[in-house]
């Protein structure tokens, strides 16, 4: 049996901007396997909600080209009835924002209750019956992801939680149906560390305990070399390094990769100064459509180094870097 | 929560009395008082002087205000110098008749509103939406008495289907069905007028609820459990964007204060707010401060109601 | 002397219930907090979301109120920014606020913004006024064209600039920075970092640096103090916090930063276990019955933490 769980081919997610359509993830294309994490790094800017957006079928107002096969069924070519189906029990996803993400006017237990609810089989008992055992489930859930007197916080408003439980709501949300694809994006970003440390860890045990593909998206290279499997580095829409964590954290080819490690302040440079990327990250708008789309960050690489069309090389087992430029990059100062 | 109407219903107390000081104070300020109107001018002025001593009218302000509140609270406003009868008899003729267009006013404020709402709001940016739009921009451009004129003129007098004035058609007896019905179709043209144009804030208000709302993440959340869209909207657009509409059904009580006194007086309907201009133009005082007082309170009451409801719908404004 | 010295503040917030709204409780945001800072040092000041970090800052440039405790700045105490005018204060100690979205006017043009401070304490000509102002943005990287633009032209990174722009106007002596970095991308945090060190150079600046993000108050920062429900826990030098951490509070915070070596995972899983264990099991002896840290004890000249009575 293929061990791929979900495959992207060749995917494209655009807006309109004033009559003109505009690639935010740019035929993409991406494999994530079962009892994987895949961590997708990149900046504002880059795509990578966008292409979470897109396999959760999320969008509203994009067009959407190629294919996300899910266990081999085209998610993209889904009917919303197909893809309702799949969405909040296959497939889910945690938000980013815990005090945004829970419905303001419902308290806890409901919200949790809705998905169970969405995706009861239909031979179940009496409706009474049926409601004592979500009930019991969302109890049960609450407990997992490790929220205090589960059965108080059922009845709770979101309000009356702090951001680090609310979070946790949101993830007893999407793993209430023990999902096979789940889709993390940006999970710890508002949280305080010695929260995210528990978070992270919640998901690791999701991992581990039902054998799910995670795509974690992330900005945080150390959230990355915690969590991930794999990783993924997206610029402007693309894919420009995708291999294994150990590879990735040892041996960075892409000047992205590489400037992204050194603008980071790590441990033993106390003082120094930091790395800086030259320029700003384009608007989608304004992305350079030809060539290489970091070009324009590295002018001191001459053009010729580029390639004209630049694709994913593989410059060892399982590790891809986009255009030629990497051979002959170096950083300018420092 | 009982702890907050009751500091709400507190808070009223120093309201209100400010509100009768204020509207007593300016209703003495005003030119003439109440014998100006009453008495043939060729009265000889030392007599006229003595009726002023005999009904306290000579007295210092704050004497004449403690009569007129004492007498208020119990009921006693006055003897209308037009209609020679009391205040209250005089209202209570009336108030039944403003509250029924008022209330019906606001069925149909809210009947139109809904619908348009949401319809404009779910599918903003359609042609459907910009229609609904296009008429809440003339309804905002549009002075309600000169729409109500138009709506007189079309609908009473020119296609004659509803009548042109009055409340009731006469010799009906009260408490029949006949008397019902007529109520209802004196009722209709004036309340209609109004909701087409005092709804055109709701539906504006209600359309970017929705577009709001519909972006939020809870709602994209919704969607990634699986939820389907008509379920997306019940569960979770609506019960948050319907929320503020609901909180400002206090304050709608205000803005028809103001709208019943203009559509009573075009369509000849015998309310408060007929009353109301016609004891202005001929400087009826003791009816015009008694108005003004209700007029003041039932907007403090809409406030009131208004937080309640708030306080009841919105659980992270609920105090325990 | 330190430039700034704060003695025993406390920023304590009546929370009001009942029909007649009375006092009823009080939220003790900032309970008894000290803290030195000499002349061109940086001072972080590291806690979680709650911990009265961000309570102090605003107290100290006179957004909130002081319960109690002195401001010295100086040596003089700037006492209440609530009711004392300190017009000679405000001019040396300034603020860099977290979000650069929302902290700048979107109606005003960046010389509007920018000469703000100015408008208020100096009497500049129109010319001389927008002279500075374009000095002042060119002292933060900013070309001369951009003052009659609109904070919305700016990226993220360039926002945060000109919010620097508008605090350095004045020629503070201590800057307040809340949170400076945390909502913008890691390649334009770079950028602002390494920008406030090159101005706290040239200007001979003093930083309260306010942050949750141990790595980059690590990288800022010479002096740190860690705060816990309105108190500190912990005080030192930067190596004494990261090499020899006291308190078990400091302990559990630092073994949360996420390492970049994947190799080490097994190891810190099993560290941070052992930290966890530690901190569960001597919580009751570290902290009162209300979560509240001890007082400071000093362990040496620099170092100082909340750590219990022996015995």
């Amino acid at each position: 049996m293929n061990d791929d769980l979900l495959s992207i081919k060749n995917l494209s997610t655009s807006f309109r901007i004033s009559d003109q359509w505009y690639a935010a993830v740019d035929n993409l294309s991406l494999t994530v396997k079962r009892n994987e994490i895949l961590a997708i790094v990149g900046e504002s800017g880059s795509g990578k909600s966008a292409l979470a957006f897109s396999i959760m079928g999320l969008h509203t107002r994009a067009r959407m080209e190629g294919e996300i096969y899910y266990q081999g069924q085209n998610l993209a070519a889904m009917s919303p009835a197909e893809l309702d189906r799949l969405r909040g029990n296959e497939i889910s996803m945690i938000f980013q924002d815990p005090l945004s993400a829970l419905n303001p006017l419902m308290i806890i237990g409901e919200q949790i209750e809705e998905v169970l609810l969405l995706h009861e089989s239909k031979q179940t008992a009496s409706p009474k019956k049926s409601r004592k055992h979500r009930k019991e489930q969302a109890i049960e859930l609450l407990q997992k992801v490790g929220i205090p007197r589960p059965e108080h916080a059922y009845g709770q408003y979101p309000h009356e939680l702090s951001g680090g439980m609310r979070q946790r709501v949101v993830i007893a949300i999407a793993i209430a149906n023990q999902p096979k694809l789940l889709i993390a994006d940006e999970p710890t970003t508002a949280l305080d560390v010695t929260i995210q440390l528990q978070i992270l860890e919640l998901i690791r045990r999701l991992k581990e305990d039902m054998a799910a593909g995670i795509i974690l998206i992330t900005h945080d290279l150390g959230v990355v070399a915690e969590m991930a499997d794999r990783v993924a580095v997206m610029y402007a829409g693309q894919i420009v390094e995708i291999a294994s964590i150990y590879t990735l954290m040892k041996n960075a080819k892409h000047p992205y990769t590489r400037s992204l490690m050194s603008s980071l302040p790590t441990v033993n440079d106390e003082g120094a100064k930091l790395h800086v990327i030259h320029g700003v990250v384009p608007s989608l708008k304004h992305l350079p459509r030809q060539g290489c789309r970091f070009r324009s960050r590295i002018p001191w690489i001459d053009e010729s180094k580029h390639e004209a069309d630049p694709q994913l090389h593989e410059v060892e087992p399982g590790h891809y870097v986009r255009c030629t430029c990497y051979k002959d990059f170096h950083f300018l100062d420092y | 929560m009982w702890k907050t109407i009751l500091r709400r219903l507190l808070i009223m107390i120093p309201q209100i009395i400010l509100l009768s000081v204020l509207v007593f104070i300016l209703a003495k300020s005003l030119p003439g008082d109440a014998l100006t109107g009453m008495l043939d001018p060729s009265v000889d002025p030392s007599m006229l002087q003595e009726q002023r001593e005999k009904l306290g009218l000579n007295n210092p302000w704050h004497i004449q205000y403690w009569d007129w509140i004492t007498k208020a609270v119990q009921g006693d406003f006055g003897q209308s110098f037009r209609f020679k009868m009391p205040v209250m008899d005089l209202i209570g003729q009336r108030i039944n008749n403003t509250i029924w267009l008022s209330l019906v006013t606001l069925v149909l404020t809210y009947l139109i509103a809904i619908p348009l709402g949401i319809i404009s709001g779910r599918y903003h940016d359609t042609w459907g939406d910009r229609i609904i739009t296009g008429y809440t921009y003339l309804g905002f451009a549009a002075p309600l008495f000169i729409f109500a004129l138009l709506m007189l003129w079309i609908f009473g007098f020119h296609f004659q289907m509803f009548p042109t004035g009055g409340s009731v058609a006469p010799g009906l007896a009260p408490g029949t069905f006949d008397y019902m019905v007529s109520k209802i179709y004196h009722l209709l043209l004036p309340a209609l007028s109004m909701a087409l144009i005092t709804t055109v804030s709701t539906v504006q208000y209600l359309r970017s609820e929705i577009i709001d709302i519909k972006q939020k993440d809870f709602v994209l959340l919704a969607r990634a459990k699986g939820a389907s869209e008509s379920r997306v909207y019940t569960h979770h657009i609506l019960r948050n964007s319907l929320l503020p509409i609901a909180a400002f059904f206090g304050f709608e009580i205000t803005g028809l204060i103001g709208g019943t006194v203009f559509i009573e007086y075009i369509f000849s309907y015998p309310g408060m707010g007929q009353l109301f201009l016609n004891s202005i133009l001929i400087r009826d005082f003791s009816v015009v401060t008694a108005l003004v007082l209700l007029y003041g309170i039932a907007s403090i009451l809409g406030s009131l109601i208004s937080d309640i409801i708030l306080g009841i719908v919105d659980p992270r404004i609920r105090i325990k | 002397m330190a430039l700034l010295e704060v003695r025993e503040l406390k920023v304590h917030f009546p929370v009001y219930g009942g029909v007649f709204r009375r006092v009823i409780d009080r939220v003790k945001a900032v309970d008894g907090v000290s803290l030195n800072i000499e002349a061109g040092q940086t001072y972080g000041l590291v806690g979680e979301s709650g911990s009265g970090k961000t309570t102090t800052g605003r107290a100290i440039i006179g957004l909130n109120p002081v319960t109690s405790g002195r401001i010295l700045f100086q040596g003089e105490d700037i006492g209440d920014g609530m009711r004392r005018s300190r017009s000679r204060f405000r001019r040396d100690i300034q603020m860099i606020f977290q979000d650069p979205y929302s902290s700048l006017n979107p109606k005003k043009r960046v010389l509007d913004i920018v000469a703000e401070p100015l408008r208020n304490f100096e009497r500049l000509s129109a010319a001389e006024e927008k002279r500075r102002v374009q000095e002042l943005l060119a002292q933060v990287g900013l070309s001369a064209e951009t003052i009659h633009k609109y904070p919305h032209e700016f990226s993220g990174g360039q926002r945060q600039r000109i919010g620097i722009a508008r605090a350095i106007a004045l020629k503070p002596r201590l800057i307040i920075a809340d949170e400076p970095v945390s909502s913008l991308d890691v390649s334009v945090q770079a950028q602002v970092l390494n920008f406030m060190q090159d101005i706290q150079k040239e200007l001979n600046l003093t930083y309260l640096f306010i942050s949750h993000d141990l790595g980059i108050i690590r990288h800022m920062c010479d002096y740190i103090g860690i705060m816990y429900k309105g108190r500190h826990v912990e005080q030192g030098t930067t190596r004494d916090i990261f090499e020899n951490p006291q308190h078990i509070y400091t302990k559990r915070l630092l073994a949360a930063i996420p390492d970049l070596d994947p190799k080490q995972r097994e190891i810190r899983h099993r560290q941070r276990e052992s930290v966890r264990l530690e901190y569960e099991e001597a919580y009751s002896r570290y902290f009162d019955d209300e979560g509240l840290a001890c007082d400071l004890k000093p362990l040496s000249t620099t170092h100082f933490a909340a750590l219990p009575e022996r015995g």
